[in-house]
């Protein structure tokens, strides 16, 4: 189906995402930040099915709303929250800070003038009936060593945490 | 006007879901459909939980709201919305008025790409089922929430349960998943699928339903995924997360009203879900059973009157209590209520003996008695398993069905293996 309205659902969800994004820093209770970065991962995902790509849009929703976000908030609830309320939220290094605003806003700025010449302008081929195949095929293909590379470094990670965890193995 | 209604009769003779034809009119159509079905099937499901559970413990269940308590759901539903909506003094505002919905959008949603038929689905994805699986998944953070902002004990414990339960099902129901999907890529062309339909379709090409596939690969796969999906949707005898005895009701504890129906709502339209998950990855989705032992045309029109006979055997039975009603006047409503209520499914089955009709239905009817079929099984569950310990249920999460998810996995894949690259070249 060919897309509808795209230049209104991309404003709109990357208005989302903003407006999440800076709630996660602003909101003094972890918990309604954490809610935040929610829906700003969700709105992400949305943006991902937009670009045509379905299956690092469902990845996203499965692994960073579903999972990693769970266990996010798994630890907040057992944090007290009456403490973190009452620490302070922002460390005010303004030199710092003042410098990276300047340095991303003129990168921003620079891509919105210039972004014509820079990027080629061209359409992708809708590849979404396939796209899943077409990843498939690409990791356990193409890029087999590091995917399996990667796959090893996770799996060290989770041996890792365990002999961490557990006292007695 | 000539236009709208061109638009409108463009879909009637496609052969596509609305959603991939693109047609607005139908994709709103089909969302209604599957949101009014969803809701009468909970509604349905209210009182047969009752009524099955209370056979299987020698009583009689609703008896007194419409002829055998029919109308009970209704009742209930009506006590809930007219509840006080209490709201724990102490609680996260925004967080408790949120959860609830988290929820029941997590719930339906998921309903998008349930296909019912070949046509019937809302719209066909590329990644059906990672989406249901995904979707499904969001629904752990409404009762996190849930459990978190009612700034209560018995809550914030179930919601604790509830969410190590999903997290650690998920990944066994995930395995099982992966395994019945490698299957769907044992065809001609050597590529899987993860759509929905994509996946009855090679049931059908490969003339078999994945449970039988590999015997009894497909059949252990199978065993993981309805066990996991118990333990998904926290249901007896996984229901830690709402265990009554510890915890008076887990993370709704301090819901009401509509809130808490909104929970109930949710639980099981979630459970419809997971049985559909079941239904389209293991059971041949909307096929009919015996494809290969009973076919030929006169098979299938033999299973084409199925679905109306099962309507008219409900209206027979309908009118069998009809006759068998007390004959007190004060009886008089139920047994004219339980009358009409037959004349209702028998003129439905009927309507189901039309070809046109039922060669449009039938494979809704197949999906949904499926479904049906486990729907029937989570009440058994409930009136025959005792309660799990939670130490119990992790350790045949992660000891007995994550290593047999794995290992039935391997297992397929070297099956598959063999079979495309010694057996049949």
């Amino acid at each position: 189906m060919a897309p509808v309205a795209t230049p209104f659902f991309f404003y709109v969800l990357s208005g989302i995402m903003l407006i999440g994004g800076i709630l996660v820093i602003t909101r003094k209770n972890p918990v309604h930040s954490a809610v935040a970065l929610i829906l700003t991962l969700l709105a992400q995902a949305s943006i991902y099915l937009m670009l045509y790509a379905p299956f690092v849009a469902g990845v996203q929703i499965i692994l960073y709303a579903g999972g990693i976000m769970v266990l996010f908030l798994f630890v907040i609830m057992l944090v007290s929250i009456d403490r973190s309320i009452r620490e302070r939220q922002f460390n005010s290094q303004r030199v710092v800070g003042i410098i990276a605003a300047t340095a991303l806003g003129g990168l921003f700025i620079a891509v919105y003038t210039k972004g014509k010449d820079i990027f080629p302008d061209h359409v992708l081929p809708i590849v979404e009936n396939d796209n899943t195949q077409k990843i498939a095929t690409m990791l356990y293909g193409q890029y087999m060593f590091a995917f399996e590379i990667a796959s090893l470094l996770l799996l060290v990670a989770i041996i890792g945490a365990v002999v961490m965890a557990k006292k007695r193995i | 006007m000539g236009q709208i209604i061109q638009y409108i009769e463009s879909y009637l003779s496609s052969d596509k879901t609305p959603g991939a034809a693109g047609n607005m009119f139908w994709v709103l159509v089909y969302i209604m459909l599957v949101f009014t079905g969803l809701s009468v099937a909970v509604i349905a499901m209210n009182w047969l939980e009752r009524k099955i559970l209370a056979h299987m413990q020698v009583r009689l269940g609703p008896m007194r709201v419409g002829p055998h308590g029919l109308l009970q759901p209704i009742a209930d539903a009506i006590k809930l919305l007219l509840k006080e909506d209490i709201m724990p003094a102490e609680a996260d505002g925004l967080i408790f008025w949120v959860a609830p919905f988290v929820v029941v959008l997590a719930a339906f949603t998921v309903f998008v790409v349930v296909p019912f038929g070949p046509t019937h689905a809302i719209t066909d994805m590329n990644i059906g089922i990672l989406f249901m699986l995904g979707v499904s998944s969001l629904s752990v953070l409404g009762i996190v929430m849930a459990g978190w902002a009612s700034n209560s004990h018995y809550p914030l414990i179930g919601a604790l349960r509830s969410s190590a339960q999903m997290v650690s099902y998920e990944v066994a129901m995930g395995l099982a998943v992966v395994s019945a999907i490698l299957m769907t890529s044992l065809n001609a062309t050597g590529t899987g699928t993860l759509s929905m339909i994509g996946i009855v379709q090679a049931q059908q090409a490969q003339g078999e339903w994945f449970i039988f596939k590999f015997f009894p690969l497909g059949l252990i796969a199978f065993f993981i995924f309805a066990v996991a999906m118990v333990a998904e949707t926290n249901r007896a005898p996984f229901d830690l997360a709402e265990a009554e005895s510890e915890l008076t009701a887990g993370f709704h504890t301090e819901y009401s009203g509509f809130r808490w129906s909104l929970f109930f709502l949710a639980e099981y339209s979630a459970m419809i879900a997971v049985s559909s998950i079941a239904v389209t990855l293991w059971l041949g989705g909307w096929l009919r059973p015996f494809p290969n032992l009973l076919s030929g045309s006169t098979w299938d029109l033999t299973f084409s009157l199925i679905p109306g006979v099962t309507f008219l055997f409900f209206a027979a039975m309908c009118f069998y209590n009809t006759v068998r009603m007390p004959k007190h006047p004060l009886f008089r409503i139920q047994t004219i209520g339980l009358a009409g209520f037959g004349v209702v499914l028998g003129l439905i089955g009927l309507l189901l003996f039309v070809p046109a009709v039922s060669v449009r239905v039938q494979d809704i009817f197949w999906f949904a008695s499926k479904v049906a079929g486990f729907m029937y099984l989570y009440i058994w569950y409930r009136g025959t398993f005792p309660r799990y310990r939670f130490d119990q249920l992790m350790q045949m999460g992660w000891k007995v069905l994550l290593p047999m998810g794995l290992g039935v996995l391997i297992l397929t894949a070297g099956v598959a293996l063999l079979q495309e690259k010694i057996w049949h070249p």
